[in-house]
């Protein structure tokens, strides 16, 4: 009887029940998260967080677009209901996103031969069209992805089932496009594979092609037959203008390549938490996209069933409302404004600092991010001498810059290269 | 309070959501006094919707359950169930998705025994989706006896338990009793996934809320599984939206606005309830063949008339009544001002067509 006891006392100390986790690891800690963390345990009053992937004003903190506040009264006030939307979105917004990605004169928008879903911002938008990939694509799992992109391109490929690759892009010798580089790459992949371009505004280079380089890019993917895929999370928000901004997608659409694109209103409207994007097909007729789109329902109902209505709502009143939209387009030009003097501000400061370096890279290229050249140990002397925080790579987010820091981060970069 | 608040502006949220909403949402589930919450054993996931938290948690087994990527495990969905189960689960890569017995035609009502059979024959690991409360379509539920002897042979035979609880508070006006099934699971010892939704019982249907609770069996666990779940909601959406989350989490903390909530919850479900007797009267009044009495036995927004396709064509057609082929009806379609319609409309396609 003791001995039963016994048994039992130490068969409930060695629990039989053990947790169905135990095997699980830790997943790595985002890179970025990092960057973010150590900045706010950071106690020098002089600290930088160039990692953010936000827009700042110039006193560093967040800013509400005007036009989203009056949309987001104007929604208020129409006391609208909660009722779910249809799997495919809003269809206000979804026509106006995709009247803005391919001009109100495009034929195929005229046509009505594309499709937009609404996607939960550009991460969603970018899945949703790499599970549509992975489902009806003939071609091959392959997606070329330039060398560097945004680090989650080659997750969210990979988790949908497709295979990432890549295309040489940026030459760290001269901080600039690898044009030679790209197009020798590029004529050699595999036809009925898949590309991904960044419209404008790459992430994390900054490093954008000029239009006679798009051109050519344009009739190589054709000639090889390959699916193009935009992303396009920076219109209007890279030069300031939205028709420039779009000038690529549209070209590449205008020279019959059936592009695929993902939109993002994160930045250039500032609806980062509200989640607003699109995912467009261009097809061959308004039948297929009539089809097409009943397949990137099928896709979408077993995700989330049907996406978020808020942001999608403030964009559409935004883009549909005439004084709105004038107001937008004013404001998305500002902050273009802002981080492009930043840009200039930073290169004047650093030849007044007396760095013989040449900084020139720092205004050619163009969007939020901006690939400095600083090497690991540069960074790690920055970010320990001088509180300034910016991933590895040495990518900065200009939109981190301010009047009121610029002469300070042009000292710490000239300290560190001198 | 959000819209006044001039603090607010629209950043990201964190990958895994509001912590505010996260933590609250959980507590909402499991009680105050959970001894789980206590012994930090408990995480969530901010999700779209009750779908997105169903995909989330699915698309993580799929990956970490029952060894590594192991698609093979059976992922049981009850018959009939949502049916966009089914394709969350094949989504996320599943490729044994079967059915277990649930809904008794005959007798309408739950078939217990061929539950239990089947939980019983089921491979040892295998996946079980469990509505919660209000189950969908049938509305009908297990006791709290019938749910002891379900969590007894799921012990016994290590079946994953992963409720869906989309109706809480919803089916009989309280948050408690709605949810009496996941917290006696949980007082078992059981690690388990509930997806919540807050479509329903907040009216919030567009803004997506849901949350992903995890329960485990230690606080390393946990952490350990939200870290993964953090990847897998980075490559589908990145962070969820932000104005949902506030909504729920400013009135789950707030002891007034929590009231003034489980009061409109109460609200909705007594709507429902009366509908429910008013419509089971009208038939009997009326003589409509059959018995009628599931209609008010069964709980939550959904009935299992019992009408079969071709009556259900009927009404379509003919009473221009739109109701699901199974002869589903979603009971808050009925008013006061049209019971009537609907009870007469009825009792003819029963008694026309066979």
């Amino acid at each position: 009887n003791v001995v039963l006891q016994l048994l039992l006392l130490l068969s409930l100390l060695v629990s039989p029940f053990s947790s169905w986790w135990s095997h699980v690891e830790m997943g790595p800690p985002d890179p970025i998260m990092g960057v973010t963390e150590a900045f706010k345990r950071d106690t020098n009053s002089k600290k930088m967080n160039l990692g953010v992937g936000a827009y700042r004003d110039d006193n560093g903190k967040p800013y509400v677009l005007s036009c989203v506040r009056k949309a987001e009264a104007m929604i208020a006030s129409k006391k609208m209901d909660k009722e779910y939307l249809p799997i495919g979105g809003l269809a206000d917004f979804t026509r106006a996103a995709a009247e803005l990605s391919l001009g109100e004169n495009s034929e195929a928008f005229k046509s009505g031969r594309y499709v937009t879903v609404q996607g939960i911002s550009g991460t969603g938008s970018l899945r949703i069209g790499a599970n549509f990939l992975q489902r009806f694509f003939k071609g091959s799992r392959d997606v070329y992805l330039p060398k560097p992109s945004w680090a989650n391109h080659t997750s969210i490929f990979r988790d949908a089932g497709m295979q990432p690759q890549a295309y040489r892009y940026y030459d760290p010798k001269t901080c600039s496009l690898d044009f030679s580089g790209a197009m020798d790459d590029i004529s050699k992949i595999p036809e009925k594979s898949i590309i991904l371009l960044h419209a404008c505004a790459h992430n994390p280079t900054g490093v954008d092609p000029r239009q006679e380089q798009w051109k050519e890019l344009a009739a190589t993917v054709k000639k090889r037959n390959l699916l193009v895929y935009f992303d396009m999370a920076y219109q209007g928000f890279a030069s300031g203008d939205i028709n420039r901004d779009a000038w690529a997608v549209r070209y590449f659409i205008d020279q019959g390549i059936n592009i695929i694109l993902s939109q993002s209103f994160a930045k250039n409207m500032g609806l980062y938490g509200e989640r607003a994007g699109a995912f467009t097909v261009i097809c061959s007729d308004a039948d297929e996209a009539k089809r097409v789109e009943s397949q990137l329902k099928i896709l979408i109902r077993p995700m989330y069933s049907n996406p978020p209505a808020n942001g999608a709502r403030i964009a559409s009143l935004i883009l549909n409302t005439p004084e709105l939209r004038k107001e937008w387009l004013t404001e998305v030009k500002s902050m273009a404004d802002r981080i492009i003097s930043m840009r200039t501000q930073l290169v004047s400061n650093l030849k007044k600092e007396g760095s013989s370096r040449n900084w020139q890279h720092i205004t050619d290229q163009i969007g939020m991010f901006c690939f400095t050249g600083l090497k690991p140990e540069q960074v790690e002397r920055l970010t320990k001498e001088f509180s300034v925080y910016m991933t590895k790579d040495g990518r900065i987010s200009v939109a981190g810059v301010t009047s009121g820091n610029v002469g300070y981060l042009a000292h710490a970069i000239h300290q560190v290269t001198k | 309070m959000i819209a006044n608040d001039n603090s607010l502006n629209h950043e990201y949220l964190p990958i895994l959501g509001l912590p505010e909403f996260r933590a609250n949402a959980s507590r909402i589930a499991l009680g105050d006094d959970s001894p789980a919450i206590k012994e930090k054993r408990v995480g969530g996931v901010q999700s779209l919707g009750g779908t997105g938290a169903l995909r989330i948690g699915a698309e993580f087994l799929r990956r970490w359950y029952n060894g590594n990527n192991n698609t093979a495990t059976p992922v049981y969905v009850s018959a009939p169930s949502w049916e966009n189960h089914n394709s969350v689960f094949m989504d996320a890569g599943f490729k044994d998705i079967r059915t277990y017995h649930y809904w008794d035609a005959a007798k309408r009502g739950l078939d217990l025994q061929g539950l239990l059979n089947d939980m019983e024959q089921a491979p040892e690991f295998s996946i079980f989706i469990l509505h919660a409360c209000a189950h969908n379509p049938t509305g009908t539920d297990p006791t709290p006896e019938q749910w002891k002897q379900i969590a007894a042979i799921m012990k016994r035979r290590s079946l994953f338990p992963f409720f869906d609880s989309a109706y809480q508070g919803f089916a009989s006006g309280s948050l408690d009793k709605d949810a009496w099934a996941v917290r006696f699971f949980v007082s078992e010892g059981f690690e388990l996934f509930c997806a919540q939704s807050f479509s329903k019982n907040f009216g919030l249907y567009n803004e997506r809320v849901g949350n992903l609770t995890v329960v485990g069996k230690d606080a390393d666990n946990v952490q350990r599984v939200l870290s993964q779940m953090e990847k897998i909601v980075r490559t589908t959406w990145s962070n969820p939206p932000s104005q949902g989350a506030r909504i729920v989490a400013t009135t789950l903390s707030s002891p007034q606005l929590f009231d003034e909530w489980k009061g409109n919850v109460k609200t909705m479900a007594d709507r429902v309830l009366l509908m429910r007797s008013e419509l089971r009267s009208r038939l009997e009044a009326l003589g409509t063949p059959g018995t009628w009495n599931h209609i008010t036995e069964q709980i939550g927004m959904f009935s299992f008339t019992g009408l079969n396709p071709k009556q259900v064509e009927y009404l379509v057609k003919e009473k221009h009544i739109y109701l699901m082929a199974s002869g589903r009806i979603n009971m808050c379609g009925l008013t006061t001002k049209n019971l009537d319609y609907v009870a007469k409309s009825i009792h003819e396609a029963v008694t026309k067509i066979q």
